[in-house]
């Protein structure tokens, strides 16, 4: 009887399906650390998991036996030479992804090509994007695509887009299919160093708690789309916050080639804040950096008082 | 309408300054004479350089789209600020003293030439 029960319920749920490509596992890992990892999966029925004990077997996945309702992707995308068991991945991906409702391509690598793409990037890209550009794929997966950045992706991230699937709610996406409660924000938002950016004074170092990181160590996070600064990493910190600069691993460009030093033309940053006119930024920075605010200038810890 | 090149701006700016040391040279005389040298008058409300933030943008903005289109040399702002800016402000200065042997605008070409090839990359 409570057997007949547990077999109905799971046979409600959505069957969730999560295949790996051209990765090394940062998402799976990732997601693994969420708190309420088991909560979530609950409300999924887990067909198929590289790490995970699933329902089915990688021998049912390669001969195309299950069901699918929600194909989550990890790992940048190539037509041939990437294979599980003698099956390409990307016929498993075509197969899959027809019959789910929703596709999530998890991590930059998946959605744009990521570090993958670098090994050879005129054949590796993301499954719906090849950087900005949109491939081939696109318009059969376009009405499914969830799109999922970062490396890795936050693991609330992903439990956030699961449950408003599970819940059957209305998730807001932009032109790239990133879920506007995510990415409609830099990771500028909410970073604590916000106060060192205003009045324009420089971090002297890395790991330091005082200065903005934008102006000289290579901080990317006040253009690229991420909430890393209001959801925490283990609900306490984040890149910039401890002291080191956002790499940008949310954008279609990820990665750049310098991470620790800002590109500038004559000392003024050579991107701007996104979408803030250079005009703009050049008075307000100009007349900011007129004042010098001497509780800035200070430590905020002095060890040797 | 093209956009004029570093060496053409930088001429343009040359000639704009001098003019205006030719025809309101109680403006430069002011700067020099009073704001520089009662600097504690004005510590509270025009800090730094907030009261010509405006044009010390304007130059920013040039240097900036200079560098990027690769016509001048990438270096710190206040290196070529200084060069360009103390140079123009020299000369004027030259002239507010009686030094100069010629009326100021003779001076333009020569002196946006010399700010060219410094700056060029």
């Amino acid at each position: 009887m409570k057997k007949g029960v547990e077999k109905r319920k799971r046979a409600d749920k959505p069957k969730l399906l999560w295949l790996q490509s051209i990765t090394c596992n940062g998402n799976t890992h990732s997601f693994l650390n969420h708190p309420d990892l088991f909560s979530i999966l609950s409300r999924f029925e887990l067909v198929h998991h590289p790490i995970l004990d699933t329902t089915y077997t990688i021998e049912d996945l390669i001969a195309y036996r299950i069901p699918c309702d929600v194909l989550i992707v990890e790992g940048a995308y190539i037509q041939t030479g990437m294979a599980k068991g003698g099956v390409e991945v990307s016929s498993l991906i075509a197969h899959y992804g027809t019959s789910a409702k929703y596709i999530i391509t998890a991590g930059t690598c998946a959605t744009f090509g990521g570090i993958f793409k670098q090994k050879d990037p005129d054949r590796i890209s993301g499954l719906a994007f090849d950087g900005e550009e949109t491939t081939e794929r696109y318009e059969d997966f376009r009405d499914k695509l969830v799109s999922l950045l970062g490396c890795p992706i936050h693991p609330k991230w992903l439990g956030y887009v699961l449950m408003m699937i599970a819940d059957g709610r209305e998730m807001p996406l932009d032109a790239m299919h990133r879920p506007q409660e995510l990415y409609g924000i830099t990771v500028h938002t909410g970073c604590s160093r916000n106060e060192y950016f205003e009045w324009k004074v420089d971090a002297k170092g890395f790991g330091v708690k005082e200065g903005c990181l934008f102006y000289e160590l290579g901080c990317q996070g006040p253009y690229t789309h991420g909430s890393c600064n209001r959801i925490l990493w283990n609900d306490i910190s984040s890149k910039t916050v401890a002291g080191t600069p956002c790499f940008g691993c949310t954008e279609p460009d990820f990665p750049k080639t310098t991470l620790f030093e800002s590109e500038t033309r004559m000392g003024i940053p050579a991107r701007m804040p996104l979408g803030v006119p250079r005009r703009a930024y050049l008075t307000a920075t100009g007349v900011a950096k007129s004042f010098k605010i001497k509780r800035l200038e200070e430590r905020v810890i002095d060890y040797d008082r | 309408m093209t956009e004029a090149s570093a060496q053409e701006k930088i001429r343009r700016i040359a000639e704009i300054y001098f003019t205006m040391a030719q025809e309101k040279p109680e403006m430069i005389e002011y700067f020099l004479r009073v704001y520089l040298s009662s600097r504690e008058v004005f510590s509270s409300g025009c800090e730094g350089m907030i009261c010509v933030s405006g044009f010390i943008t304007e130059i920013m903005v040039f240097f900036d789209d200079a560098v990027g289109s690769g016509e001048l040399r990438d270096q710190d702002f206040f290196s070529a600020f200084g060069l360009f800016m103390g140079y123009l402000g020299g000369m004027v200065f030259l002239k507010g003293e009686g030094v100069l042997p010629k009326e100021i605008e003779y001076y333009i070409d020569d002196i946006s030439r010399n700010i060219y090839n410094a700056l060029k990359a």
